[in-house]
C-alpha cells in the first residue's frame, strides 16, 4: 500500500462540497458573528449598562440569552486550561501533591455564590469603570463551580494510567511534553468531558445567580438571562418571568445538543477498553459534520496542529521518579512540610486577627447554629427527596422503554437553573402567607433532587436481567424484594446522585434562603440567609465567618456520612 | 536468604571466555531489591551476569517472582539496578537506551490511536519526518502481516493482531535488541503458535530489521522452540540457576525426540531444587511464618489429587505430559505442585509429581473426612496457620484483626506476597473450617456462621 492511499480513505472521498456542507456552513459561521457580537458589548465602560439599563421587552431576550451563554463558554475553556495545568502538576510532583489535592478537596466544598462575594470586589477594582471586571466576577463563579472537581477527575486519571502504557512511551523515547499530550490527555478524557458536563448543567444556576448582585455599595446588573429574572421580580412581572424560563430551556437544549452531544460521541474513542462492547453515543450534529466533505478538510489544519503540539519540543522535568530505588530525601521533605505548616499558621492569624477586629465569640455561635438549622434542613430534604424519587425512579428504570423517554427530561430538569422558578415559589407562600421558615426550605433541593432520580433511573437500569429472574423465581416480593433485591443494587448509583444533590443543596441556600417579590422580602433562618445578608450589607467579616463554617460543616457531612456510605456501596455492592 | 541455591548455579563457564567488548548488552553482578511492607529491602535478583551479542535469540525461563521481567526491565531502561553494572555497547544504562525496543505482554496499545499511528508512534518521538514516518511504518505494518488494517482501532483486532501492533510498533524504530516480555502469553494456544512460528520464520530468512532478541518467558516449550540460548531462574532471589544451548537446528519440531529431551531436562532442573535439602527449607520458599503461599484454591487441589490417584497416572505423574494434559502453563503446574508438597500430600522430583501416602488417602476420603485431613496438614505444615490458631484460642474473644498477621508476614516479605499468602490463608483456613474471616472488617475469629 502507498502513502497516498492512506490519506485519501482518511480524509473522506472527495473535497467537493455537498448539501451538508452549506448547512454546517451556516452554522459555523452563524456562532462566530454571535461571539463576536457579544464580545464586542463586554468592553464598554461600566456606565453603558446604566444608560441601556435591562429592559423586560421579551424581544430582548435573545441577546440576554446569548451573553449568559458566552459567560458560560468562556467558562468552561478557562476550567480545562486550568484542570490541565493544575492536575498535571499535582500528578507529577509528590511534594505538590501534598498541598495541591486537599485544597481542591476543600475548595470543592466552599459554597460558590459565598466566594462570589469577594471575587465581585476584587474584579472590580481590577477593571474600574469597565463592564470586562464584572464579566469577569461572573465568570469567575461558573469557573468555581466547574473547574475543582473536572481537576479532580484528571488528577485521578493521570495517577491511573496504566502501567504498561506508561512503560511504553518511555520504552519509545516520548518526551514528558509528548507523554502528556499523546498518553495522559486521551486518556482522561471520558472522565474529564463526563464530568464537565456535570459542571456545566451546575453551572447554569451560578450564572443566574451572578448575573444580578450587591455587594455592599456595589451593585452588578450584567445583561443576561438571570438580570432579566431579577428584575421581573421586582416589577412583579410573571410573563416575563416564564419568557425568561423558556429562553433558558432553550439554550439549554441548544448547548446539549450543539456542543455536548457531538463532543461526548467523538470522545467515543478515547474510552479505554480493549474490546468493542455497547452501544456507541450517537449525535446528529456529529453525524452532520462527519458527512460534509469540504468542511472536514477544514478540520485538517485542526489535527495538523494538534501533532505540530504534542510533538513540540518542550523539555519538561521528570518529576515523580520512575524508580522505587532511590527513595526521596528525608531533609527536603521535612523543610517543605515545615513550610506549609508554617505557612499555614501564618494564614490562621491572618484570618483570626481580621475576623476578630470586629466579632467575637458570639458571632461564631450565632452562625454555628445557623448552620445547624440549614443542616438540618438539607438532611430532611434529601430524606424526603430519597423518599419521593427513589421508588419513582426504580419503577422508571425497570421499564426500558418509558427510561429511555424520561432520563433526558431528568438530566435536562438537573441542568435547568432553579432559580428562575424560584419567584413562581414564592408567590405562592406570599399569597397564602405560609411560613417562610419552613416553606423556602423546598427551594434548595428544587434543582438538585433530579440528581437523585436520574442515578437512580441510571442504576435500575442497569441491574442485571438475571438477578430480577433469580429473585422472581424465589418468590420475592413486597418489601423482601426492596430490602434484599432493588435496593442493594442502585444504591452505589443512589449515593453518587445523593453527593450531588446535598452538596448543590448546600449552595442553593445561599439565594433559597433568602427570597422577595416585589417589594416583599422573605427569609428563613439559616447559614444561607446569614451569609445573604451578609454579603448585601457588604460586611466582609461576616461573611468569611459564614463560608468558613458552612466549609466545614459540607467537609464534616461529606467525611462522616457520604464517603463511608460510598466505601460500603463501592465494596460491598457494585455489581459485575 | 538462605544459601541454599549455591549448589545449583551451574553458569556455563563458556559465558565468560566467549564474553567480548562488542557484546550489544552487558550484565555484571547486577542486584535488584525492592522495598518491602516493614521498610527494608526485599532481594528480587541476586548478582546476574548475562552478555547478549550480535544474532542470537535469548529466553529467559523462569517461575513468576523470579526476577527476570526485572531484568528486562533494567535492560530496557526502566528499571535501575541496585548495584552492578549493566550497559548498552558500552555505555551504562541509564533510561531506555537508543535501539532497544520492546513488546509487551499485555499489548501496550494505545486505544485512541488508530493501528498506523501506534506504529508510527515510536518514529514520532525520535522525530523522523512525516514521509520517512509513514513509509517506514507501512514497510513494518507490511512484514508482520498487517495490511489491510491500518486504518483499524486496537479493540476491532483480535488479540494476535492486536500483538502484531505491538510486533510492528518495535520493529518499525530498526533496534538492534528487541526485548520481548511473555508476548505469547495473553494469546490462546492456536493464535500463539501462529505468531511464534511467524516471527521464527522472518527471523531464519533475515528480514527482521534487528541484531538479536532476548525474550521472558514461563513456558518451557516456547523457550525451547524459539531461542539459541536459554537462562533458566531460580526464585526468591532471583539468580540464574543454568544456562542451556539449544543447537536444534530450525525450524524445530515439538515431536523431535531431541525436543523432547530438551524440554524434561528443563523441567527436571526447574523441580530439582524442589527437593529437600535440608529439613528446615524443604524445598519451600521461605521458611517458618515467612512462608509465601501462591493463591491455589482449594478445589483445584483436590481435583489435581484426583486425577494422579486415578489412571493412568496411579500417583505418579512426568509433569510436562501432566501439563499438556490439564493445560496448564509449567508455571501453573509446578506452582499447583509445590502446594501439594508443602501440604505434604506430594513430592516433587525430577519433573516429577508423585502422591505421598497422605495424598492417596485423600482422594478416597468424602467431603468432611477430606476437610478434616486438610485441616491437620495445615495446621502442622503450614507455620502461619498455626499461629493464626493459637492466637485465636488464646484471645478470650477469640477474634484477631488480619493487620495482626499481615503485619508478621511483611516482616518477611512484599506487600504484594503478604496480601497473597494471606488470602492464600483466608482460603485455606475457610475450607478445612479452621476459623472465619470477615472481609468487611477484615478479623479473623472462631465463631461459626451457623
Amino acid at each position: 500500500m502507498k502513502p497516498r492511499d492512506i490519506r485519501t480513505a482518511a480524509t473522506g472521498r472527495t473535497l467537493l462540497p455537498n448539501v451538508w456542507d452549506v448547512a454546517v456552513l451556516i452554522l459555523v459561521i452563524g456562532a462566530m458573528v454571535l461571539i463576536v457580537y457579544g464580545g464586542e458589548q463586554t468592553t464598554a465602560p461600566l456606565s453603558e449598562l446604566e444608560r441601556t439599563p435591562v429592559s423586560l421587552d421579551p424581544s430582548n431576550l435573545p441577546l440576554y440569552a446569548l451573553r449568559t451563554t458566552l459567560r458560560m463558554l468562556l467558562a468552561i475553556v478557562c476550567s480545562t486550561i486550568f484542570t490541565f495545568i493544575y492536575a498535571a502538576i499535582a500528578a507529577k510532583s509528590r511534594r505538590a501533591e501534598m498541598v495541591m489535592i486537599p485544597l481542591l478537596d476543600i475548595l470543592q466544598s466552599v459554597p460558590i455564590l459565598g466566594f462570589l462575594t469577594f471575587t465581585v470586589v476584587f474584579f472590580m477594582n481590577l477593571f474600574p469603570g469597565q463592564v470586562l471586571g464584572a464579566e469577569l466576577a461572573s465568570v469567575f463563579a461558573i469557573f468555581t463551580s466547574q473547574a475543582w472537581n473536572m481537576t479532580f477527575s484528571m488528577y485521578q486519571s493521570m495517577r491511573n494510567v496504566p502501567k504498561d502504557l506508561e512503560e511504553a512511551t518511555q520504552s519509545f523515547h516520548l518526551s514528558g511534553w509528548q507523554r502528556f499530550w499523546r498518553l495522559d490527555v486521551p486518556f482522561a478524557m471520558p472522565g474529564l468531558i463526563w464530568n464537565a458536563m456535570m459542571s456545566m448543567s451546575g453551572g447554569w444556576f451560578f450564572v443566574v445567580a451572578s448575573e444580578a448582585i450587591t455587594v455592599g455599595n456595589t451593585t452588578v446588573t450584567l445583561p443576561g438571562v438571570g438580570s432579566y429574572v431579577a428584575m421581573a421580580i421586582q416589577q412583579q412581572d410573571l410573563p416575563a418571568i416564564f419568557y425568561a424560563m423558556l429562553a433558558m430551556l432553550f439554550v439549554i437544549v441548544a448547548y446539549d445538543q450543539l456542543l455536548f452531544r457531538p463532543i461526548v460521541a467523538w470522545a467515543d474513542k478515547f474510552r479505554f477498553e480493549q474490546t468493542a462492547s455497547g452501544e456507541a453515543p450517537a449525535s446528529w450534529m456529529l453525524d452532520l459534520f462527519r458527512r460534509t466533505r469540504a468542511l472536514r478538510a477544514l478540520t485538517l489544519p485542526f489535527s495538523a496542529l494538534n501533532r505540530a503540539v504534542s510533538n513540540l519540543r518542550v523539555p519538561l522535568p521528570r518529576l515523580r521518579p520512575a524508580k522505587a530505588g532511590n527513595p526521596p530525601s528525608r531533609l527536603i521533605d521535612v523543610l517543605w512540610i515545615g513550610l506549609i505548616l508554617a505557612g499555614t499558621a501564618y494564614a490562621a492569624w491572618l484570618t483570626y486577627r481580621y475576623l476578630s477586629a470586629s466579632l467575637s465569640l458570639s458571632d461564631v455561635l450565632i452562625a454555628i447554629g445557623d448552620g445547624m438549622i440549614t443542616l438540618v434542613r438539607v438532611a430532611v430534604l434529601i430524606g424526603l427527596a430519597t423518599l419521593v424519587w427513589v421508588p419513582i425512579g426504580v419503577w422508571i428504570g425497570l421499564r426500558p422503554k418509558l427510561a429511555e423517554r424520561i432520563q433526558p427530561l431528568a438530566q435536562f430538569l438537573a441542568a435547568f437553573p432553579a432559580n428562575l422558578a424560584f419567584p413562581v415559589f414564592v408567590l405562592a407562600i406570599v399569597r397564602f402567607k405560609l411560613a417562610p421558615d419552613v416553606w423556602l426550605s423546598p427551594l434548595m433541593i428544587l434543582g438538585t433532587q433530579w440528581y437523585i432520580l436520574f442515578n437512580v433511573i441510571a442504576g435500575a437500569s442497569a441491574f442485571p436481567s438475571d438477578l430480577r429472574e433469580a429473585a422472581s423465581s424465589l418468590h420475592l416480593a413486597g418489601w423482601r424484594w426492596w430490602f434484599k433485591v432493588i435496593l442493594p443494587g442502585i444504591f452505589p448509583y443512589y449515593v453518587t446522585g445523593a453527593i450531588t444533590a446535598s452538596g448543590g443543596s448546600w449552595n442553593a441556600s445561599i439565594v433559597a434562603e433568602v427570597a422577595s417579590w416585589g417589594d416583599t422580602h422573605l427569609k428563613a433562618t439559616g447559614l444561607g440567609a446569614y451569609i445573604a445578608s451578609a454579603t448585601e450589607a457588604g460586611d466582609f467579616p461576616r461573611v468569611v465567618l459564614g463560608i468558613a463554617v458552612m466549609c466545614i460543616l459540607v467537609t464534616l457531612f461529606n467525611r462522616l456520612v457520604w464517603r463511608p456510605l460510598y466505601a460500603i456501596g463501592e465494596r460491598r455492592l457494585r455489581l459485575g | 536468604m538462605p544459601s541454599v541455591n549455591a549448589a545449583c548455579v551451574s553458569v556455563d563457564e563458556e559465558t565468560i571466555v566467549l564474553d567480548q567488548p562488542s557484546a550489544l548488552i552487558d550484565i555484571r553482578g547486577v542486584c535488584r531489591s525492592f522495598p518491602k511492607g516493614s521498610g527494608e529491602q526485599l532481594l528480587v535478583l541476586d548478582k546476574v551476569d548475562l552478555s547478549i551479542r550480535s544474532g542470537e535469540i535469548v529466553g529467559l525461563l523462569g517461575r513468576s517472582g523470579s526476577g527476570k521481567s526485572t531484568l528486562l526491565r533494567i535492560i530496557a531502561g526502566l528499571v535501575t539496578p541496585s548495584s552492578g553494572s549493566a550497559t548498552c555497547r558500552g555505555e551504562t544504562i541509564i533510561g531506555p537506551p537508543n535501539g532497544v525496543a520492546m513488546v509487551f505482554q499485555s499489548f501496550a496499545l494505545f486505544p485512541w490511536l488508530t493501528v498506523l499511528q501506534n506504529v508510527e508512534l515510536g518514529l514520532e518521538a525520535l522525530g523522523i519526518d512525516a514521509t520517512e514516518r509513514r513509509k517506514r511504518a507501512l514497510a513494518a505494518i507490511d512484514l508482520i502481516g498487517l495490511d489491510g488494517f491500518e486504518s483499524a482501532f486496537p479493540k476491532e483486532l483480535s488479540g494476535g493482531m492486536r500483538q502484531r501492533v505491538g510486533f510492528a510498533r518495535a520493529l518499525v524504530v530498526h533496534p538492534d535488541l528487541l526485548l520481548m516480555d511473555e508476548p505469547f502469553s495473553a494469546l490462546d494456544v492456536l493464535t500463539a503458535e501462529t505468531l511464534r512460528t511467524d516471527l521464527i520464520d522472518l527471523w531464519i530468512e533475515g528480514r527482521l530489521p534487528i541484531k538479536s532478541v532476548l525474550m521472558v518467558t514461563h513456558n518451557i516449550e516456547e523457550a525451547v522452540l524459539m531461542c539459541d540460548r536459554i537462562l533458566v531462574f531460580s526464585s526468591n532471589p532471583g539468580r540464574v540457576a543454568a544456562e542451556i544451548k539449544v543447537e536444534l537446528p530450525h525450524p524445530r519440531n515439538r515431536l523431535d525426540p531431541y525436543f523432547r529431551q530438551f524440554v524434561d531436562n528443563i523441567y527436571a532442573r526447574m523441580t530439582q531444587r524442589a527437593e529437600p535439602k535440608a529439613p528446615s527449607i524443604e524445598g519451600i520458599p521461605g521458611t517458618g511464618i515467612g512462608m509465601t503461599l501462591h493463591h491455589v484454591s482449594s478445589n483445584v487441589l483436590s481435583g489435581l489429587i484426583e486425577t494422579l490417584a486415578g489412571p493412568p497416572y496411579h500417583g505418579h505423574a512426568d509433569l510436562p505430559v501432566l501439563a499438556s494434559q490439564l493445560q496448564f502453563e509449567a508455571d501453573e503446574i509446578l506452582h499447583l505442585g509445590e502446594s501439594l508438597q508443602l501440604l505434604r500430600f506430594a513430592q516433587l522430583s525430577e519433573g516429577d509429581l508423585m502422591l505421598t501416602e497422605a495424598g492417596k488417602r485423600f482422594a478416597h476420603l468424602d467431603t468432611d473426612a477430606r476437610k478434616k485431613l486438610f485441616a491437620e496438614h495445615l495446621l502442622t505444615y503450614v507455620p502461619v496457620m498455626g499461629l493464626i490458631r493459637r492466637v485465636l484460642d488464646e484471645r478470650p474473644s477469640h477474634i484477631a484483626p488480619a493487620t495482626r498477621f499481615r503485619n508478621e508476614l511483611e516482616d518477611y516479605m512484599s506487600e504484594d506476597y503478604a496480601s497473597e499468602t494471606l488470602k492464600t490463608v483466608v482460603s485455606w483456613g475457610r475450607y478445612a473450617e479452621l476459623f472465619a474471616y470477615d472481609e468487611q472488617s477484615e478479623t479473623f475469629s472462631l465463631e461459626n456462621p451457623g
